[in-house]
């Protein structure tokens, strides 16, 4: 017997997705969301992210592997799944010689609402995000926010069980962003949507998500709820600045008989490694690292973040692997 | 079916609505086929008087011309909204509704068959007001406009299938432009081809922009051959056909390369 798809809002197996050209954009990607909550797929850019939504929501088909969304095959039922899902995607998607209205309608009409219940439903849609005294000017005039608030609205209208927001903040402002973090937890909380978005920060999927899912080349890396992830790294992460890039070798051997010291990893003149007390750690690794003649330039020292999480499993900073995503 | 007709008014109202808000657009649509039958007009206007010519009033000839080569000419822009919507997201947007997949070509279509009738009435008016007389009358004048349109359909279907594929605007305008001017002046449209080099009678012979000019002057002249504007109509909506068909394909292989 196979596990019943009833218990899962989302549930993607063994995605793998080979564009054009050749690029593996996804090498078996598995994860499954449950009905209610907010997932959140967080990775590098390149690292899938926005190829997972867009099969998830029909656009693109997987070169192999299945997923199920609100129960449905997206392979073999994508009419029902379009039905049960809104999308915002990483292109916001508006029209934007359109008025905020008029998007909203057009959207409502495409899903079959009509007549007095799209008016009220539109209606609803524009007071709830702010729209209303924008709604009928270009959509031309809107800011970035106000035409990522007209985006979500569009994904609403019809009432969807699931939500996919691809980078739903990524370019607001801190004060945007939050009242964003807002309006979407509400929403999970409220009106019992299944969220999932994708993210760059840290921060939004700690703030957001029940569980997320750390992505890198296409595959996941690791999930768990936030505090899982964060607990499962005991102690505080030290960042050690060296006066210069130091032989690998060297800087490990010292650093072995510095009692308390884990995972440790050198990058360049970067060193970062895990304590369970830095404070007691600190003295005798500056005295190590100065006998093997490695001075310190600089020491960090850090409570477990979840960038310390994308550190341990993706085994690279995060904003390294995004760097070399951004120039694949 | 229903559902592709309500989705096909829907999207025909979003374009003609873009539309109307641009009011240099539609200046130019207007304006410009009737700078070309002044234009025309008066630089060929002792033309009718070569022997053999055929016609003895050049703006009653070159009507029917000049209403299907601004047919040609808007329907060759069609493509470029395909090419903004799918730079604005807006397609994706649509592929993840239940929207009908042929209501958003047909709504490209519709609002170009839209702009090809208004076009097309203004030129008659001119050329009224410009002492032309129409024997064939009214039903001369609607045969003219589907002659214009059946071009137009297979013209914007040709500009809205190399859309998905080339992606910038430069490309797809490019091509479109290599084919209306020769397209044009390789056919009757402002000169009579029995009064051209052989080798131009032959192209404008197998010439889709030839078959709609004669299907619609003949409609307008007196005594009209039905035969041979049906003739020339059909092949207009196998080509117009055709051409859709053709959109649809190259729209699908965008979907699958997304
Ligand atoms: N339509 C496409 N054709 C070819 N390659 C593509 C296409 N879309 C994405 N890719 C490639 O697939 C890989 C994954 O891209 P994807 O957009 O899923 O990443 P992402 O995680 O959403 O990144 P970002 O954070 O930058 O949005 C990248 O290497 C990208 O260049
Ligand atoms: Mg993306």
């Amino acid at each position: 017997m196979t596990t019943t798809s009833a218990s899962r809002a989302i549930d993607a197996r063994d995605l793998t997705k080979t564009y054009k050209g050749g690029v593996h954009a996804l090498n078996g990607l598995s994860f499954a969301v449950a009905p209610g909550t907010i997932f959140a797929l967080l990775g590098p850019n390149g690292a899938g992210k926005s190829t997972t939504v867009k099969i998830l929501t029909t656009l693109s088909q997987p070169t192999s592997g299945t997923a199920t969304v609100a129960g449905h095959d997206v392979g073999k039922h994508p009419d029902q799944v379009r039905r049960a899902i809104g999308s915002v995607a990483q292109r916001s998607g508006v029209d934007r010689q359109a008025t905020g209205r008029e998007n909203l309608t057009l959207q409502g009409e495409l899903y079959g609402l009509r007549g007095r219940d799209l008016t009220v439903r539109v209606n609803d849609l524009l007071d709830r995000f702010g729209l209303t005294a924008a709604a009928d000017r270009s959509a031309r005039t809107y800011s970035g926010g106000m035409e990522r608030r007209l985006a979500i609205a569009m994904g609403l209208v019809h009432r969807p069980q699931v939500l996919f927001l691809d980078e739903p903040t990524s370019g607001l402002d801190p004060e945007i962003r939050a009242d964003m973090w807002a309006e979407i937890a509400r929403l999970a909380r409220e009106e019992g949507l299944t969220i999932l978005l994708t993210t760059h920060s840290m921060d939004e999927a700690d703030q957001l998500a029940q569980r997320l899912a750390i992505v890198d080349q296409g595959r996941i890396v690791v999930e768990g709820t936030p505090d899982q992830l964060k607990g499962e790294l005991r102690g505080d992460a030290l960042q050690i600045q060296l006066g210069a890039p130091a032989p690998n070798g060297e800087v490990h051997a010292a650093l072995d008989r510095v009692p308390g010291l884990r995972e440790i990893t050198l990058d360049g003149a970067t060193l970062r490694a895990r304590a369970d007390n830095a404070a007691t750690a600190v003295p005798p690794l500056l005295s190590a690292l100065d006998a093997a003649g490695a001075p310190v330039a600089s020491v960090t020292i850090a409570r477990p973040s979840l960038d310390d999480v994308y550190l341990r499993y993706a085994g690279r900073a995060y904003r390294a692997a995004g760097t070399e995503g951004a120039a694949q | 079916m229903a559902t592709t007709l309500d989705h096909t008014w829907f999207m025909s109202r979003r374009h003609l609505r873009a539309l109307v808000r641009q009011p240099a657009y539609i200046g130019i649509t207007i304006v410009q086929p009737v700078v070309w039958l002044f234009l025309f007009g008066s630089l060929f206007k002792r033309i009718v008087e070569i022997p053999g010519f055929g016609a003895g009033n050049y703006i009653e000839f070159l009507t029917p011309g000049v209403i299907v080569m601004s047919a040609l000419f808007s329907n060759g822009w069609s493509g470029m909204t395909i090419i903004e919507d799918i730079d604005a997201g807006v397609m994706d947007r649509f592929l993840v509704t239940p929207a009908s997949r042929g209501s958003i070509m047909n709504g490209l279509l519709v609002q170009q068959a839209v702009i090809d009738v208004i076009q097309a009435l203004i030129m008659v008016g001119i050329a009224i007001a410009m002492g032309a007389r129409f024997a064939g009358g009214i039903v001369g004048v609607i045969v003219t406009i589907v002659a214009g349109i059946l071009l137009g359909l297979s013209f914007s279907s040709f500009s809205n299938a190399l859309a998905p594929l080339l992606r910038t605007r430069e490309s797809v305008i490019g091509i479109v432009q290599f084919v209306t001017l020769p397209a044009t002046f390789l056919s009757g449209a402002v000169m009579q081809p029995s009064l051209a080099p052989g080798w131009i009678q032959t192209i404008a012979r197998y010439n889709p922009v030839n078959w709609a000019v004669l299907a619609g002057r003949e409609a307008l002249g007196s005594n009209p051959d039905w035969s041979f504007i049906g003739i020339r109509l059909l092949a207009l909506l196998i080509l117009a056909v055709a051409c859709t068909t053709l959109s649809t394909l190259t729209f699908r292989a965008y979907q699958r390369a997304v």
